[in-house]
């Protein structure tokens, strides 16, 4: 049980990265992820059912998350959408779009296809005890992408985009288009997105278009729970770290939700409920932590 | 240099509330020009530096930079090229970030790319330049800039500024946040910074005693209209009375009701 808690918080960790990218580095409330989430879970299905390499089909749901958040960075900065709104308007489009990738249902299982999950438990069956193959696969692949997002964040890109985040006059008086950051930072969040649906389509065996629903409640409960956990730190290496362990702690909540929950008579769909009650509660408590710290205001 | 032409803004075109923020503006910055601008609130100043910037598109009139049509072209196009720094010394710099960090975004102009340039060479390049500043931040080039002083933090805004070799820079009443003594300091090392790399400047400031003792150009402006544009020995000569008197002539309005924005130390 522990190790399927772990395996879940890992694979949907990948995606509170993207969310961390987006609300936390780029200050851009992207609701796009409850549609690229699917969406990387769609392509990963049909992929694999048109028989292609499991790593391959990985690389093409990267690249629909990416497509996905383009459009809503450049319905934003073009249009002078708010960036809820872009982000409202791709997720409703992708609806029907990951229905059409799956071939119009809402719901497409893998069968025999090779996944890479599968793959890979095969070659190290008898290597690692079986239970813990996916928990190593996962913790590699978690940090694989935690350490090039580091790299990412310490290129003099990575660190503009993070300026803009905190100040956007900063970033335009250096000469640099904030719609361009905004369209490669949107896009690569998106992109981390899809691949973790990618990974949890795998791993439940099927792709469902309502796979995202309420995902950007639970990535940004996750990116709290992080913040909560660890001092205030401007490293990125540590903030990523912390992403990925709010979401362990995160989906292990619920997983206790979803299992134990029936003692106090909760059904799975009170989830939603205890997702929000627990933004709320989080938001208090950092509010309380935030009044303890003299500020300074300056005009 | 930077020259306007009949440059107009009008804001609320149209409208009940139609305002003309700037009329019919013509000015030519030639290089090397330290320009200071005086003028009460309302007359304009900071539109003018605006509409330089690129944050307005004049309704009338055509902008251009080193010769070549610049009205149209975007804020962050012409920072390339136009240094600016605003009252707020918390719009120069990121605050959750480094020193050093900060320095590495600020010291080059242009987008940036999958490189890395903060390395042991150029971190002691960003120590070097610190030291020009004697507030000892190159001991503190990896704290995060919320724990600077605003005058700390307004310093540092110029000190990349001047790292980036901008042709012109737009100060747009850049101490007036600080207090007198911060103020002081960076006056000072604007004025140096001026002097020592050449640099063209505007200077906005409320302060008529700071308008004539520095600069070599001087702008009076109300109305959204540049009323008085005197230069070189010319302006040497001024005072602060004589400034009043000529507004008064002007204008024929009194400006005594400006005498206290217009503070005169």
């Amino acid at each position: 049980m522990i190790e399927g808690i772990f395996v879940e918080g890992l694979i949907y960790g990948i995606m509170v990265l993207g969310v961390f990218i987006s609300f936390r580095i780029l200050d851009f409330p992207d609701l796009t992820v409850d549609g690229s989430f699917p969406l990387g879970a769609a392509l990963m299905v049909q992929c694999l059912l048109l028989g292609m390499n499991g790593w391959l089909a990985l690389l093409v749901a990267f690249a629909g998350g990416v497509l996905a958040g383009v459009v809503t960075a450049l319905i934003h900065n073009h249009l002078r959408v708010p960036n809820l709104l872009a982000g409202i308007l791709t997720m409703t489009m992708l609806y029907s779009i990951n229905i059409r990738i799956l071939g119009n249902r809402a719901n497409v299982p893998i069968l025999d296809q090779s996944t890479i999950l599968k793959q890979v438990t095969e070659k190290f069956t008898g290597i690692i005890p079986d239970d813990y193959i996916l928990l190593v696969f996962f913790v590699i692949v978690a940090l694989v992408v935690k350490v090039l997002l580091d790299l990412f964040f310490r290129t003099d890109l990575g660190m503009t985009m993070g300026a803009m985040g905190n100040n956007e006059q900063m970033v335009i008086s250096q000469g640099v288009n904030p719609k361009t950051l905004k369209t490669i930072g949107v896009g690569l969040s998106n992109g981390l997105v899809a691949i973790s649906g990618a990974f949890a389509a795998q791993y439940l065996g099927f792709a469902d278009v309502g796979l995202g629903q309420g995902i950007i409640v639970s990535g940004l409960a996750s990116v709290m729970i992080g913040e909560f956990l660890v001092l205030k730190s401007n490293r990125i290496g540590v903030l990523t770290l912390c992403a990925l362990a709010g979401s362990v702690c995160f989906y292990a909540v619920m997983y206790v939700g979803r299992f134990y929950g029936y003692v106090i008579h909760m059904t799975p769909s009170d989830l939603n409920l205890i997702k929000g009650v627990l933004i709320i509660a989080l938001l208090i408590a950092t509010q309380a932590k935030k009044l303890k710290v003299p500020f300074k205001v300056a005009k | 240099m930077i020259e306007l032409k009949n440059v107009s803004i009008v804001f609320g075109q149209g409208t009940v509330n139609e305002n003309k923020a700037l009329n019919n503006i013509n000015l030519k910055v030639k290089e090397g020009d330290f320009i200071t601008i005086i003028g009460s609130n309302g007359a304009g100043k900071s539109t003018l530096f605006n509409t330089i910037a690129g944050t307005y598109v004049p309704s009338e009139g055509q902008i251009f930079a080193n010769d070549k049509n610049v009205t149209r072209d975007p804020e962050y196009k012409r920072a390339k090229y136009i240094g600016r720094i605003f009252q707020n010394p918390l719009l120069g710099t990121a605050g959750n970030m480094s020193l050093e960090d900060n320095m590495t975004i600020t010291h080059k102009k242009g987008m940036k790319w999958l490189r890395r340039s903060l390395n042991s060479k150029t971190r002691e390049m960003f120590r070097q330049q610190l030291v020009q500043l004697k507030m000892g931040l190159e001991y503190r080039m990896k704290e995060n800039l919320v724990m600077f002083s605003g005058g700390q933090r307004q310093a540092l805004t110029l000190l990349m500024m001047v790292l980036s070799k901008p042709s012109l820079i737009l100060l747009d009443e850049h101490t007036a946040a600080l207090d007198p003594k911060n103020a002081e300091i960076v006056l000072e090392l604007t004025n140096k910074f001026i002097s020592e790399y050449h640099l063209t400047a505007m200077m906005i400031t409320h302060n008529m005693t700071h308008a004539i003792e520095f600069g070599n150009r001087l702008l009076m402006m109300d109305g959204g209209e540049i009323i008085f544009d005197i230069e070189g020995e010319e302006k040497k000569a001024l005072t602060v009375e004589k400034l009043i008197q000529k507004f008064h002539e002007l204008r024929h309005k009194t400006f005594e009701n400006d005498r206290t924005l217009l503070a005169e130390d």
